[in-house]
């Protein structure tokens, strides 16, 4: 009885206690809670891109190479999440203290009793690897058709356990660039850039397909499936909002609410925006619309926007993304007058409308400078493109990285898989 | 007895078989060509980059007659397949030597 008295005692001096705070702040754990939960939806969010990766990957390579997209779509989303959590986050995050790299340590898992801060660790490490995982998508799409599956895998490995980690340590672990002011909200350079430089390295090293560039001109090789490719752009499209939406990293207060919706409305007007300009551009340099300019102008728009999704108006977000499609179909073509054969377009959209996408960012963000912002377009390209050209070097002077020409004719998917995507069908 | 071999745009197949059929002949055979004429073929443009279709898809219809429609079955083709536009087919006519319906062993008009 004695013991119930007490009890109700204590229950309603907390109360009263609960009632004098201001109504507005969200209590402790609730805030932790949110936050967590922001990472969580914003992390399987993007995990899901690497869906929508596969997906317009298959679409825009030729049927005899769907099989082995989706393979390398699959094996590098795995190895991304290995390699992320035994060097790739400790890598990036612990203990940079505005310097170049984190520690050689695998990432532990705070028991669930003792996961003290703003966040669950666990949480922030899912959301931050699927990010590294986007990186690696972006090279799949531009090597398709006449990559070996190993040394591609292998790449992958560097790139996730390696190469990603050190230059997100630089901005994003407190590295460096974050010292001097640089800002990529969601990564236009840090993710998309990186993806590309890295993707721009492996074509270059790699070569053409056989047959893409003959006497000065461009053979065009069409995509096995337009649907696929759509929805696999519709997915990505979705994923963003993980992927800028959760880069706010907190869900705690009013204000990040509102930020994160205000992150949601700009980064779906960026996409139009550039699905908007591929439209209209094509329609007057083709006289037809060409639906794979259109997917690409959508996924440019979203990746110039992903460097600043919150501070530009509404209208800006529609500019920003609409220079990105702009960029999309210009940049297409110049790349095949180069002869640099990127399968899916990634190079423009992620590695142009990334660039664009930074450097646009003090437009709408005071606290910025575009030379600050320059400096770290430049320094990340150069560390990724040096290490990862190295890197294509080494395994193309040692296990090779390409398939026979024989085997491109027959096609990777029965010579190098034994398997067809779509054995019932006749041509 | 003759063969008609037509090469027609695929859009025209219905209009064509209905007009034959209407004429009372009783099986067709139907493929899927592809190839090119007067009509050539054209360009498209995917990605940016300009590319040929060397050969364009048409049907072939083939069917073995009795000479004495032979007149108003091609007069029916040309009637049902034209557009007027260029690319609007071919037809052939080949003598038969024989027919023979496998099921029953009957032979020529009678295997028609």
């Amino acid at each position: 009885m004695l013991k119930k008295l007490l009890f109700l005692v204590i229950g309603f001096s907390s109360v009263t206690y609960a009632m004098t705070e201001p109504a507005n702040a969200a209590a402790e754990d609730t805030v932790y809670v949110f936050n967590t939960l922001l990472f969580l939806i914003g992390g399987f969010l993007v995990m899901w891109m690497a869906a929508g990766f596969a997906m317009l990957e298959a679409g825009m390579v030729r049927s005899k190479s769907v099989a082995m997209q989706c393979t390398k779509n699959i094996s590098l989303y795995a190895i991304a999440g290995i390699a992320f959590w035994v060097l790739g986050y400790n890598l990036m995050y612990d203990g940079v203290d505005g310097g170049f790299f984190g520690s050689f340590t695998a990432f532990s898992v705070p028991d669930p009793s003792a996961d003290a801060g703003d966040y669950s660790a666990a949480s922030d490490w899912f959301f931050q690897m699927v990010f590294c995982a986007t990186t690696a998508s972006i090279v799949s799409g531009t090597l398709a058709e006449r990559i070996k599956l190993i040394p591609f895998l292998i790449f992958v490995v560097l790139l996730c356990g390696v190469i990603y980690p050190i230059q997100g340590a630089w901005q994003w672990g407190g590295g460096f660039l974050s010292e001097i002011g640089f800002s990529d909200f969601a990564g236009s350079t840090i993710v998309h850039s990186t993806g590309g430089w890295a993707a721009l390295m492996g074509a270059l090293i790699l070569g053409a397909r056989a047959g893409r560039y003959v006497d000065g001109k461009v053979t065009a090789m069409p995509g096995s499936s337009m649907p696929l490719a759509t929805l696999g752009t519709f997915i990505l499209w979705l994923g963003w909002f993980g992927f800028n939406g959760g880069s706010q990293l907190a869900l705690g207060s009013l204000e990040d609410a509102s930020s994160v919706s205000k992150i949601f409305m700009n980064t779906n007007l960026a996409a139009a925006g550039g699905v908007v300009t591929a439209v209209i551009l094509t329609q007057i340099l083709y006289k037809k619309v060409d639906l794979t300019m259109c997917l690409n102008g959508a996924l440019a728009g979203l990746v110039s926007i992903t460097a600043e999704p919150l501070m530009p108006s509404p209208l800006s977000a529609i500019i920003i993304g609409g220079i990105g499609g702009v960029i999309v179909v210009f940049a297409v073509p110049m790349l095949d007058k180069l002869k640099i054969d990127d399968v899916v377009g990634a190079i423009p959209v992620h590695l142009l409308a990334g660039i664009w996408g930074t450097l646009v960012v003090p437009w709408s963000n005071p606290d910025t400078s575009l030379i600050t912002q320059f400096i770290g377009v430049i320094s990340i390209g150069l560390f990724v493109s040096a290490i990862s050209a190295v890197v294509w070097f080494v395994l193309k002077s040692t296990i090779g990285i390409r398939v026979s020409e024989e085997a491109e004719q027959v096609g990777i998917d029965k010579t190098e898989l034994g398997m067809e995507a779509y054995p019932e069908f006749t041509k | 007895m003759k063969l008609i071999t037509a090469i027609i745009k695929p859009f025209k197949l219905d209009d064509v078989r209905k007009a034959l059929v209407d004429l009372g002949i009783e099986g067709m055979t139907v493929t899927e060509v592809k190839g090119f004429g007067r009509q050539k073929g054209h360009t498209e443009v995917y990605r940016g980059a300009e590319y040929e279709v060397n050969f364009i898809p048409k049907i072939q219809i083939d069917i073995v007659i009795k000479d004495e429609i032979l007149d108003s079955a091609t007069s029916a083709i040309v009637e049902a397949a034209k557009t007027d536009k260029v690319g609007d087919g071919k037809i052939f006519v080949f003598d038969v030597n024989s027919a023979i319906r496998i099921r029953t062993g009957e032979i020529d008009a009678e295997a028609l």
